[in-house]
This record gives C-alpha cells, structure tokens and sequence, in this order.
C-alpha cells in the first residue's frame, strides 16, 4: 500500500488530542466506577467490613446468615386494595410464598439465644411473573437512619482480635455520636428475647408506598402480627444454640403457623425517610390477610437458599420511599449475593452436585 | 490529504449509530456507577439500566438489518491490510457485544431468581429456571464483556479520530455526513 500524501501539519499535536480524548474518557469512567474514590461507600466496602467482623463463611449471607427456609402462602382479604393496585392484595388471592426465619449476624452457626432479634423474608410469588420480596425484623424501630451510619455501626462493632467482643468504648463513642440510635437502645434495654419464631411480630422499617389504580401514592409500613402468642425464651433454650429450629419444626409438627399482615398508613407529615422513627400508635392500621406456613427446611437445601430478599424487588402497586436505606440494602444484598452464589458454584463445581435441589 | 472513501454510511445507519453510540455509553457508565455506591443513585440507575438495555438488544436488530438491507461503503483503497481487517473484526466484534450484553443481563437475572422488571407493571418472562452456577458464570461475565466493550470503543474511537485527524479519509465523515460521492 502507498501512502500517496503528505502527513498532515502539526502531527504531534493531532496525536495528543486523540490521547488526550481517550485519557478523559477512562479517567471519567474509572472515576464513576468507584476506582479512583477509595473514600467512597461502595456495596463492596460495606460487605467487606461485614466479612471483616464475622469471618468468610462460604456460600451463607454475608448477615442473617443463620436461618431456615419455610413455604406457605399469603391470602388476600382485599382490605388493602383500595390502597395499592398490586395483584397479592386481590380478594381473595392465594399468593405462594417461600420465606426465610434467621437471626441478624454473620456466622451461620451463632448461639440462636444470642441476638435479640429474629427476622422474617418473604418472598410472593404473583401472575405475570412478578414477585413482592421483603425482608423483616423483630423490633420497633432501626439503630440508624442512613448506609453511612449503619456502616460506621459496623465498624464500631468489629470484635476485638483479643476479646472476641466488641471494644465497648468504640460503642459507647459510636452511641454517642449518634443520637438517633436512641429509641432503638431504649428498646434494646428491656426487649425480652422470644421462646419462637413464630410468636413475635415482625417489622418492614423501611417506609414504601402504595399506589391504587388512580395512581395516588399512599406511604405505609408492614408487619407481622403472629397468632401465637408471646413467651419469652426459656432457661433449658438458653443451653441450645439451636432452640429456634427446634421450636419451629415441633410446632409445624402441630400444625401451620398464622400471621396477619398489617399495614400501617402514614398521616400526611409522618417521617418515611428514617427508619429510626416509629410513627405514632394511632395511625390507621389494616389488617390486609393472613400469612401461613405449613412446613420448614433447611435452608443448606431449601428453596430460600438461592432467594436474595432485595427490599426492592416489589411489583407494581407498591414502591420504594425516600428511606435512604432501602437503596443501601438493595445494592449491600447484590453484593452479597453474588459472593455467595460464586462460592456455591465453585463449591459444586468442586464436588459435581446438583446445586439445587 | 488520503484518497477518500467512497460514499457514506446510510441515513439509518448513521442515526442508529449516533443513537447507540450514545446509548452504550451511557449503560457502560450507568453500570460501573451503579454497583459502586450505596446511595440512592444505586436504585434510579439501576431501574434506568434495564430499560435502556433491552432497547439496545431491540435496536441492534434492527441495526443489523439495516446494515443488510442499505450495505456499508468501502474503506480508503490505500488503507494497509491489517488495519483493514482490523476494522472488520472490531466491527463485527462491537455488533456481537451489542448483541450480547443485554442478552446476558436479561438471563443473568432469570438464572437469579430475579423477576425482570423494566418499569412498573411491565416484567420480561424468565429465559432460565433459577440457577446459582449459571447466575454466577453470567454475572461474572456482564462485569468482563462490559469492560471489554469499553475498551474495544476507546480503540474504535481512537481509529475515528486517527482517521479524521491524520489521515483525513473521510472514514468519519462517512458515518456524519450524507455525501454521496467523495
Ligand atoms: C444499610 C443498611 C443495611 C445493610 C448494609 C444490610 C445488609 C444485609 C446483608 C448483606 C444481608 C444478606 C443478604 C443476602 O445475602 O441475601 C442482609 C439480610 C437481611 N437484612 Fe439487612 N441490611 C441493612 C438494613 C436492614 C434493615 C433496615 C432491615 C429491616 C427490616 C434489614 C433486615 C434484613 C433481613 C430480614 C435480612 C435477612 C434476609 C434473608 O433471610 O435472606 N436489614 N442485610
Ligand atoms: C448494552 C447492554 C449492557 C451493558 C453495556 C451493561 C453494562 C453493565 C455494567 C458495566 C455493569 C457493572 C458491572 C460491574 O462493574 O460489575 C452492569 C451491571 C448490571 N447489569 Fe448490565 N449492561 C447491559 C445490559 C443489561 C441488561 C439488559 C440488564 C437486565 C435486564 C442488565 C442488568 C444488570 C444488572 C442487574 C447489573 C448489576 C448486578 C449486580 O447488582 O450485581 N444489564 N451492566
Ligand atoms: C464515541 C464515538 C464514536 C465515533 C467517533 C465513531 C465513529 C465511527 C466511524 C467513523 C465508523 C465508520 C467506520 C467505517 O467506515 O467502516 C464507525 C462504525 C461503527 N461503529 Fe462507531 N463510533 C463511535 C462510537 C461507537 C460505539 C459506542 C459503538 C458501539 C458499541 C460503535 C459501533 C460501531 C460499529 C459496529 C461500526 C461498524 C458499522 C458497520 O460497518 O456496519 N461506534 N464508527
């Protein structure tokens, strides 16, 4: 091939400017990916201080590691679906549901007496290929209202190399630091631990809204309100670490196990974006059906085990609040997710099992 | 100044590669942001990101019928060999990203467990049955084929610019302007 012209003036400088279009573009994009802002919150630095406070355990969440898979079904009583357009709210709907019952923590074989707080996921599946997933706690209210300071919580919390424990002083200055911690800690202080999973109620926190087939937008929160009632864990549980499984399989053993669905209606001014801050006991509260699992499995093999209960993965009908920490949730549960899911693929790699049962 | 390229890319053409060039760009962007932050970007980026890629998965199709029905003009006579095929295989590889891509992210999150929400009310059926390995293989490969399209467009960019600045062919007019002959 002959090159037939001239090269062009100013050669060197033509050349710059293409490296220089090229430089900006990967710096802009490595900018936005995070590489070059090691300050950053990013889903990664918050499952890693997770790991760095409960170890690596291969294949389990990164928290609520300890739990169990149960199937029932959710059945609408319609009370709610002048509230929210979304088809489980139907009269009448049967909604299948694979849930998950667990402890908070990192380590997937804690001392069930240990936290004071069970959690509950659930997971609806609806026609057209939607699903409601939420994901539950057993308390009034959050320690923290953002991702920056759950994060700093964490960290606060990470167990001391020596003690095993955490440094009671970080606590302490964590606390301190963080007055809105204070209707949490003031719950802490006399909240009994539950004999059951089945006999406490559970809580969404996080705000969300309804949307009804007009279109308007109504905040709520959801809970659980159990059947059974309350009994306080027992001196012989406090000996077994795994009391909670126990109890759950002895009472699926009788029969199902019911909660009633609440939804709590915000009053115009109520807060929905800090879940630190219980709405006042009298706002309107809907009883919108009833949740029953008939049966418990473990979650090593159970249908929950893949399920990554992302607070917002919602259908249409019901969507995320300003709450900033649903964000946080749904980009930290990705993370951990993914990590797990590679580890279970490697590890059935490793042994040719089926990974799913 | 070098011999110049005969005729220009069709009006199609060019707006569906302005219109995708911009769109890739955006998703290339939008997706290495929104696995990087636990802020509330994180939710709004990632209910544009679904959107906008299956209407990239739409729009290649519909680029690379075009590309059949209108044809593309030649490259310069005098370009050397290997640059030649150098621009065929990075084209054919770009249309094989653009095609994949959003094929990936779509089963990925079937293989999830993941219901495919593109906006409210509007959920793609499942490709896949749930599976942690095929998620995994998948999700493994969304974050390595992007960064690969990434840098195979700085190079597609950087071979635009080496054409319209050193050799001034006419390559890059031939996707901005309608000439019909040099
Ligand atoms: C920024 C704040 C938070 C972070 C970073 C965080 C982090 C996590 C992570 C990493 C998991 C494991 C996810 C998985 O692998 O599937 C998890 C599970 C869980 N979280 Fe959070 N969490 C946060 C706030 C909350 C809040 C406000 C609630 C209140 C309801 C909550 C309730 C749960 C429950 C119930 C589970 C267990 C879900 C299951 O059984 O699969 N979390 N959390
Ligand atoms: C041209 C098409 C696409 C491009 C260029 C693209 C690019 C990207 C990039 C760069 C990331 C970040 C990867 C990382 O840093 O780990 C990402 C993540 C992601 N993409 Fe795409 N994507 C495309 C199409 C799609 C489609 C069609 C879907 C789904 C319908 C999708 C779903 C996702 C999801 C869910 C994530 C984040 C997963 C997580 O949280 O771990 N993508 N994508
Ligand atoms: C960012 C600025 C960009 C510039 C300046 C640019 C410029 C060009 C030019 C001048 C051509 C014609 C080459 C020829 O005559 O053979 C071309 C073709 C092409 N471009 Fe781009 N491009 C850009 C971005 C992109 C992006 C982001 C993509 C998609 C991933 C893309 C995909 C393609 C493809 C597939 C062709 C081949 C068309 C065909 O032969 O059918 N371009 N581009």
């Amino acid at each position: 091939m002959t090159q037939n012209a001239a090269p062009p003036p100013k050669l060197i400088l033509r050349f710059t400017i293409i490296g220089l279009v090229i430089a900006i573009l990967a710096t802009a994009f490595a900018y936005v990916g995070g590489w070059l802002d090691p300050g950053r919150l990013t889903p990664d630095r918050m499952i890693n201080t997770l790991e760095d406070n409960a170890g690596v355990h291969e294949g389990y969440r990164r928290n609520h590691a300890k739990g169990y898979c149960v199937v029932g079904s959710f059945e609408s009583n319609g009370n709610v679906d002048s509230l929210s357009r979304a088809t489980v709210f139907e009269t009448g709907r049967v909604s299948p549901l694979i849930g998950r019952l667990a402890i908070p923590g990192g380590d997937p074989h804690a001392n069930d007496g240990m936290p004071p707080i069970r959690s509950f996921a659930l997971q609806f599946q609806l026609p057209n290929d939607e699903q409601w997933r939420t994901a539950m706690n057993a308390m009034p209210v959050f320690p923290v209202s953002t991702p920056q300071a759950f994060w700093e919580l964490l960290k606060a919390s990470q167990p001391d190399s020596q003690s095993g424990k955490p440094d009671p002083a970080k606590m302490a200055a964590f606390f301190a630091g963080h007055p809105e911690t204070k209707p949490f800690l003031a719950w802490a202080k006399t909240a009994q631990r539950s004999s059951s999973f089945v006999n406490v109620e559970y809580n969404s926190l996080d705000a969300f809204r309804f949307i009804d087939a007009g279109g308007t937008t109504h905040f709520v929160r959801w809970g659980l309100v159990p059947e059974a009632p309350f009994t306080p864990m027992t001196e012989a549980q406090k000996q077994d670490p795994d009391f909670l499984s126990r109890d759950l399989r002895e009472r699926l053993d009788k029969g199902p196990q019911r909660w009633h669905l609440i939804v709590t209606v915000a009053n115009p001014g109520d807060p929905t974006d800090d879940a630190t801050l219980a709405w006042p006991a009298d706002r309107r509260q809907i009883d919108a059906g009833i949740v029953t699992i008939d049966r418990a499995q473990d979650q090593a093999d159970g249908p929950c085990r893949d399920i990554n209960y992302d607070p917002l993965v919602l259908p249409d009908g019901i969507a995320g609040s300003d709450d900033p920490l649903l964000s946080a949730r749904s980009a930290a549960y990705s993370e951990s997710y993914n990590r797990r899911t590679r580890e279970e693929a490697e590890s059935a790699t490793s042994s040719t099992q089926e990974p799913r049962s | 100044m070098n011999p110049r390229t005969a005729g220009t890319f069709s009006l199609p053409a060019r707006l569906l590669h302005w219109l995708m060039a911009i769109m890739i760009l955006t998703m290339l962007f939008v997706g290495v942001g929104m696995v990087a932050t636990v802020s509330e970007r994180h939710v709004w980026l990632v209910q544009l990101h679904k959107p906008l890629g299956i209407a990239i998965l739409a729009l290649v199709i519909v680029r690379l019928l075009v590309r059949w029905r209108y044809g593309t003009p030649a490259l310069p006579a005098d370009l050397p060999p290997w640059q030649r095929a150098a621009a065929h295989l990075s084209h054919w590889a770009l249309y094989a990203l653009m095609l994949a891509m959003p094929l990936i992210g779509w089963t990925m999150l079937s293989a999830g467990g993941y219901p495919v929400t593109l906006f409210a009310g509007v959920t793609l059926p499942d490709l896949v049955s749930p599976s942690p390995t095929l998620y995994s293989a998948l999700r493994f490969a969304h974050t390595w084929l992007a960064l690969s399209l990434f840098a195979l467009i700085l190079l597609h960019l950087a071979a635009a610019l080496y054409h319209a600045l050193i050799r001034r062919d006419g390559v890059l007019a031939s996707m901005t302007r309608s000439r019909k002959q040099p």
